[in-house]
């Protein structure tokens, strides 16, 4: 039986009075709780106040703006977009990212924004207090080392959701609200490479919405999440991919993102040069999938081989394109999640 | 709604919940789950208390009819919510016919996963009557059972399936 530590709850009813409640210090946000609740029980968390968002009813709208954009609220539940017709519509690789997540009980209470500000996890993070302090603890919590890089002077627990990548692929924004002042920033601006706290969020701020733009015509995303079991695992490694191709198949746009690879997703960088103009076949997919492997390099923050892990990363690139293209091979053969393609218009 | 606040951790709060039909009114610490509050405030063991940290499924209830993990969930956080327990499933000395189909089947064996797998089914019956086994699959994906190998539940809930369809009865 695990317990929870002492806290203190509020249960606002306005994005107002939960900033106000944020803003006293010590707090942390809660929405769907099923990240934050099993760390709590681990000790990785003991904040003096809870501040509930699930009564929050304007986080939990789903709109589309004059511009196309599709605005999400952060407290849409997983369960909602992984089902939602506007968001399947718009931008479909979200949906799949969202359907795999974690369980159908998880995905029922799990919420857009909690996907957004997950933890980044690790195998000597993600434990009890007990095992963590036999260890002596780690960098990220309570310890001054790092058992994955041990000479590192920075924590490099994986990010592990899923959601912001096919978000990020899209070039997705979000709104984060504090207390008189709103900013909006690009989703991929939104993360930084430090294990320990791995966004750009200020400790009153309250992420209150995604933006999704309008999509070109003709433009594709595919996300593919590499995992032990079919369910309730988190990403070994996940990759989003979204691209768009002329009437002669030259790439007119491609942009791959990685993720459980560092504390950061991996937006790679280069593909323009080496991508746009040219035809999306086979020579041109082994040179991106080569291109994504050299700067990627899986380290030993989750419980499979890093090595594995980067040859495997080539090969999922490989079929991600494949699926994009439109001359590849049948998506069925490359079994993992053939489910997860599909286009946009 | 007025908000809810608690200033100090050790303060009890009120909450109002349906239970298997029943409203019940208690006073919670903000620190209490789901979980403990059926099991241990209010009797209702049905539910199962496996992992306690969302991997396993054992403690499975309907909340607003949809599946949840309830060692995850806060007790405060289901104010004015249904929530649904396997004790809520049969109608008297009826049993309900997924856990007729469990029985008969042999599609429960040590049992500690079980109350969570009925509630899933049931929540997978309301919205699709006719399931295909796969989407029974995925409907059970985050109820682990040590057990069976999954085959006889699989079975027993396309049993019940078919029960409750000629029976035209709602799940
Ligand atoms: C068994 C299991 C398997 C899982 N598998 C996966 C998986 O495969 N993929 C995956 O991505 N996740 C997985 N998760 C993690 C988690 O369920 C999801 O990431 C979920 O989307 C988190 O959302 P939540 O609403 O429950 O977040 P919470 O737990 O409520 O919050 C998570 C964090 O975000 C902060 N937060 C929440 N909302 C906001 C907001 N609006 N503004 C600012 N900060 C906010 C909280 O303070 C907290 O730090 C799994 C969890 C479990 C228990
Ligand atoms: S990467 Fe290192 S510092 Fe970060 S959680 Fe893992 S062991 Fe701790
Ligand atoms: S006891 Fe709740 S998921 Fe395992
Ligand atoms: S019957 Fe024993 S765990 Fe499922």
């Amino acid at each position: 039986m695990l317990t929870l530590p002492p806290f203190a709850f509020a249960r606002p009813t306005t994005i107002e009075a939960a900033l106000d409640a944020l803003a006293t210090g010590d707090a942390l946000l809660i929405a769907g709780g099923t990240d934050l609740l099993p760390s709590m029980k681990q000790g990785l968390f003991a904040p003096k106040t809870l501040v509930s968002l699930g009564a929050i009813a304007e986080l939990e709208t789903l709109s589309v703006a004059p511009d196309g954009s599709l605005v999400i609220g952060a407290g849409v539940t997983l369960s909602r977009l992984a089902t939602d017709p506007e968001v399947a519509a718009r931008c479909p690789a979200l949906g799949q990212a969202a359907a795999l997540v974690a369980s159908p009980q998880v995905r029922n209470a799990a919420s857009l924004g909690g996907n957004l500000c997950l933890d980044t996890r690790c195998p000597y993070y993600n434990q009890s207090e007990f095992w963590r302090s036999a260890l002596g603890f780690c960098l990220k919590k309570d310890g001054d080392v790092c058992h994955v890089v041990p000479k590192g002077q920075r924590c490099v627990a994986a990010f592990s959701a899923d959601t912001p990548l096919p978000l990020i692929a899209y070039g997705g924004s979000v709104v984060l609200r504090s207390r008189g002042s709103q900013r909006t920033l690009p989703l991929r601006d939104f993360y930084v490479a430090d294990g320990v706290k791995n966004t750009v969020r200020a400790d009153d701020e309250l992420l209150t919405a995604v933006v999704v733009p309008p999509q070109p015509s003709g433009t594709r995303a595919i996300y593919r999440k590499l995992r032990v079991r079919q369910a309730i695992d988190f990403p070994a490694l996940s990759v989003a991919v979204c691209g768009r191709q002329d009437a002669h198949g030259n790439v007119v746009a491609l942009n791959i993102v990685v993720g459980a690879i560092a504390a950061a997703p991996r937006v790679i960088a280069g593909l323009d040069a080496l991508a746009v103009g040219r035809k999306l076949e086979r020579a041109l997919i082994e040179r991106v999938a080569e291109h994504v492997r050299r700067q990627c390099q899986p380290l030993k923050n989750i419980d499979l081989d890093p090595g594995w892990r980067r040859e495997v990363l080539a090969t999922e690139v490989t079929r991600a394109l494949e699926q994009l293209s439109s001359c590849g091979p049948s998506s069925v053969a490359f079994g993992a999640n053939p489910e997860a393609t599909e286009e946009t218009s | 709604m007025e908000a809810v606040v608690s200033d100090a951790p050790e303060t009890l709060m009120a909450l109002t919940l349906t239970v298997n039909g029943d409203r019940v009114r208690v006073a919670v610490s903000p620190t209490r789950t789901l979980l403990e509050l059926l099991r241990y405030d209010l009797g209702l063991t049905g539910t199962k208390q496996g992992c306690d940290k969302g991997d396993c499924g054992a403690c499975t209830v309907l909340l607003d009819g949809r599946p949840v993990n309830a060692c995850i969930t806060l007790a405060l956080s289901v104010e004015g919510a249904r929530v649904d327990t396997v004790e809520g499933l049969a109608d008297g000395p009826r049993l309900h016919p997924l856990q007729d189909a469990f029985v008969r089947l042999g599609a429960a064996q040590c049992g500690f996963c079980t109350s969570g797998v009925l509630l899933s089914a049931k929540a997978l019956l309301a919205e699709n009557p006719a399931p295909a086994r796969l989407q029974i699959k995925q409907a059970l994906s985050g109820n682990l059972c040590r057990c069976t190998g999954y085959t006889k539940i699989l079975d027993a809930v396309e049993d019940a399936a078919r029960a409750l369809c000629s029976k035209g009865q709602q799940p």
